[in-house]
């Protein structure tokens, strides 16, 4: 029902972000034929590039080339790759399960991570533990994913000779012991990113529900201080933490890219850079737009979490 | 009739400039007894209430007195056994109903945590509160147990307030004004069924109000409170009948009279100090007719009568 209401909503982003997607490929100079020929291209006749043009469905003009991917996109079929003439939708699948196995180990430790610090710092606004706290949360937001992602590989491949993405990415149906060591360090990574602000919005919810009234009823009636701490102060400060997870779960997302290319991990970043560099339009769009439907679920299902969390959302 | 609680000297402070909010407050209360609190908004009586309870807000603390609660200094006791009073032996009844109840916790859950909380004999948990729903008036206890606060008005939370509260019949129930929040029919009917409840639970009770007329027949004594410190303390009818301090007149004076429709209400001009400026002087000075020099110079103590005691240089109906 509440889902229905979000419907057009919901379509109309995506419309938007599809047409943004398409157009902005369009802007960037160079297309396929470029980039695959490189400075080759120069010594085309134009007749040649005409009929290269015609053969990749570019010389059309912009808004039936869009017509034609929608229509395509939309019964399910995603295009071709030009350099490798895979089905995209082949590639977007296994991409997709390691970007979503990221995506989810690393929120998942964000969570994990922010919510505790955020707990341990509010405790005692002030002392010497809330600026531990805050310390770490600080820190967590000033080092780049990227520094952090070469340190470890560094230290942990020179160190300690203990690289496992040096190894060829294993699905966890493969081998899940080699799949999650392989994802162990690039989700600490996302996690961190993503710890430090869940901390800071745990910390500022929980410092400010604790001066609420119904938290002065709780100790009133002798329930004992632990029970209040997370039955009553940390259960009203959910709302702004479910929120803040949504909103890192789509920057996480474009993290990944960058963390992907890192620790190797074949997933939807690599896949939509490699795509970009090659100007090969059909991979890059139709795996943006799996991206933004991911998106656009993720915060769907946020709003479920919401109506979970506070009986006061219908 | 023993004291069932004694405060002494209690004064409340802001910890940071240690301003002081409520000042060498002292008074009792006999066991079975109830007893009102007036003073203006901002006179200390809800901190007063809360430094029984240990529930001062962060940032004040008690800076020096003694509570005494059935022989035992409650400022003395542990955080252990001060968690084991609270609900059990002293529970309290809040100023607002709308925001004294968590917002997303089912009203049963919330009852049912006093009594998760401390040690009793009542054996079906879900039957006794239940019962402690309808006493109070609730209709339909069954579907109020799993309904959540925002359900329901700032009346039927108040009587949830009020059945929570009795769960464990305290020996001291304190009400924070339970009915300014609400509506005038709704506000007579919380007030009957408070004072009844008391009646048969035999409670003792402490009822802060700004307001006498409220508390006139439910209250033997009543204490009144002027910016941070007790000012005069009487019985109901002594007060009513021959008010000794001129600010207590003067509330009195404000009162609507009953059957007078032409209601015309002479408040004291005027408005009070914070309780940290007056420093050695009586605090109603300023607005009082019958101040004199040695008023705004020296502070009165407050000094026993016949019938109560009273701060004043210059009482009315008599001398001191
Ligand atoms: N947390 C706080 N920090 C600073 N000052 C406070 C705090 N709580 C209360 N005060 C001040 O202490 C004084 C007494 O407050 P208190 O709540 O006891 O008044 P009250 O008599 O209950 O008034 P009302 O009738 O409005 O409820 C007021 O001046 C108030 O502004
Ligand atoms: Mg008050």
């Amino acid at each position: 029902m509440a889902f229905l209401k979000r419907l057009p909503s919901v379509l109309t982003t995506l419309f938007g972000i599809s047409v943004f997607v398409f157009v902005v490929l369009r802007v960037i100079p160079g297309d396929t034929i470029t980039s695959s020929l490189g400075i080759e291209t120069g010594v085309l006749t134009p007749e040649q590039i005409e009929s290269l043009r015609k053969y990749y469905g570019i010389d059309q003009p912009l808004i039936g080339q869009y017509l034609s991917w929608m229509s395509s996109f939309l019964s399910g079929d995603l295009g071709f790759s030009y350099s490798t003439g895979a089905p995209v939708w082949d590639l977007t699948k296994s991409a997709l399960l390691v970007t979503m196995q990221l995506a989810l180990f690393g929120t998942l430790l964000g969570v994990l991570i922010g919510i505790s610090i955020g707990m341990f710092s509010a405790r005692k606004p002030g002392s010497a533990r809330d600026f531990l706290g805050q310390f770490f949360g600080l820190l967590a937001l000033a080092i780049p994913g990227f520094v952090l992602s070469t340190t470890i590989v560094t230290v942990m491949a020179n160190k300690f000779q203990y690289f496992p993405n040096g190894y060829e990415y294993m699905t966890p149906f493969e081998d899940l012991s080699m799949n999650l060591q392989q994802m162990l360090f690039p989700s600490l990574v996302l996690g961190i990113a993503v710890a430090a602000p869940i901390m800071r919005t745990t910390r500022s919810a929980l410092l400010e529900t604790v001066d609420k009234d119904f938290i002065r009823t709780a100790y009133g009636k002798g329930v004992k201080p632990r029970v209040v701490r997370l039955k009553h102060v940390l259960r009203n400060s959910l709302i702004p933490i479910v929120t803040m997870t949504g909103i890192q779960f789509g920057y996480l997302l474009g993290g990944a890219v960058i963390v992907e290319k890192i620790f190797a991990l074949p997933g939807m970043g690599r896949q939509i850079l490699d795509a970009i560099n090659k100007r090969e339009y059909a991979t890059v769009q139709s795996s943006i737009m799996v991206f933004a439907i991911l998106f656009v679920t993720i915060n769907l299902i946020t709003d479920w979490v919401y109506r979970k969390v506070d009986p006061r959302i219908k | 009739m023993s004291n069932l609680l004694e405060i002494k000297n209690l004064s409340v402070v802001i910890s940071d400039d240690k301003r002081v909010l409520v000042n060498d407050v002292s008074f009792e209360l006999k066991a079975g007894e109830a007893v009102g609190v007036v003073g203006e908004s901002g006179s200390g009586k809800t901190l007063s209430a809360l430094s029984i309870l240990g529930l001062l807000a962060r940032g004040l603390r008690i800076d020096s007195g003694e509570i005494n609660f059935q022989g035992k200094d409650l400022l003395k006791l542990s955080t252990e056994e001060m968690r084991e009073i609270r609900g059990n032996q002293i529970a309290m009844i809040y100023q607002d109903p709308m925001t004294a109840l968590n917002p997303v916790m089912k009203i049963g859950d919330q009852l049912m945590e006093v009594l998760d909380s401390h040690e009793h004999e009542i054996a079906d948990r879900k039957a006794h509160i239940l019962n402690g729903l309808a006493a109070v008036g609730i209709a339909d206890p069954d579907r109020a147990f799993d309904s959540y606060p925002h359900e329901f008005s700032g009346g039927m939370r108040q009587r949830v307030m009020i059945a929570m509260s009795l769960l464990l019949s305290p020996q001291l129930l304190i009400a924070d004004e339970p009915t300014t929040a609400l509506d005038v029919t709704i506000q007579r009917q919380i007030l009957a069924l408070v004072a009844r409840e008391r009646k048969r639970r035999q409670m003792s009770m402490l009822w802060i109000t700004h307001d006498l007329g409220v508390v006139a027949n439910l209250v033997d004594r009543v204490i009144v409170m002027y910016a941070g410190r007790v000012v005069e303390v009487g019985t109901v009818e002594e007060m009513f009948k021959a008010p000794k301090h001129p600010y207590t007149a003067g509330l009195l004076a404000s009162l609507p009279a009953v059957g007078n429709n032409r209601e015309k209400l002479a408040s004291i001009p005027g408005v009070p100090p914070k309780p940290w400026q007056v420093i050695n002087n009586c605090a109603f000075a300023p607005r009082c007719s019958s101040a004199k020099d040695i008023c705004f110079s020296h502070r009165p103590e407050l000094k026993n009568n016949q019938t109560g005691s009273v701060a004043c240089f210059f009482p009315l109906g008599g001398a001191s």
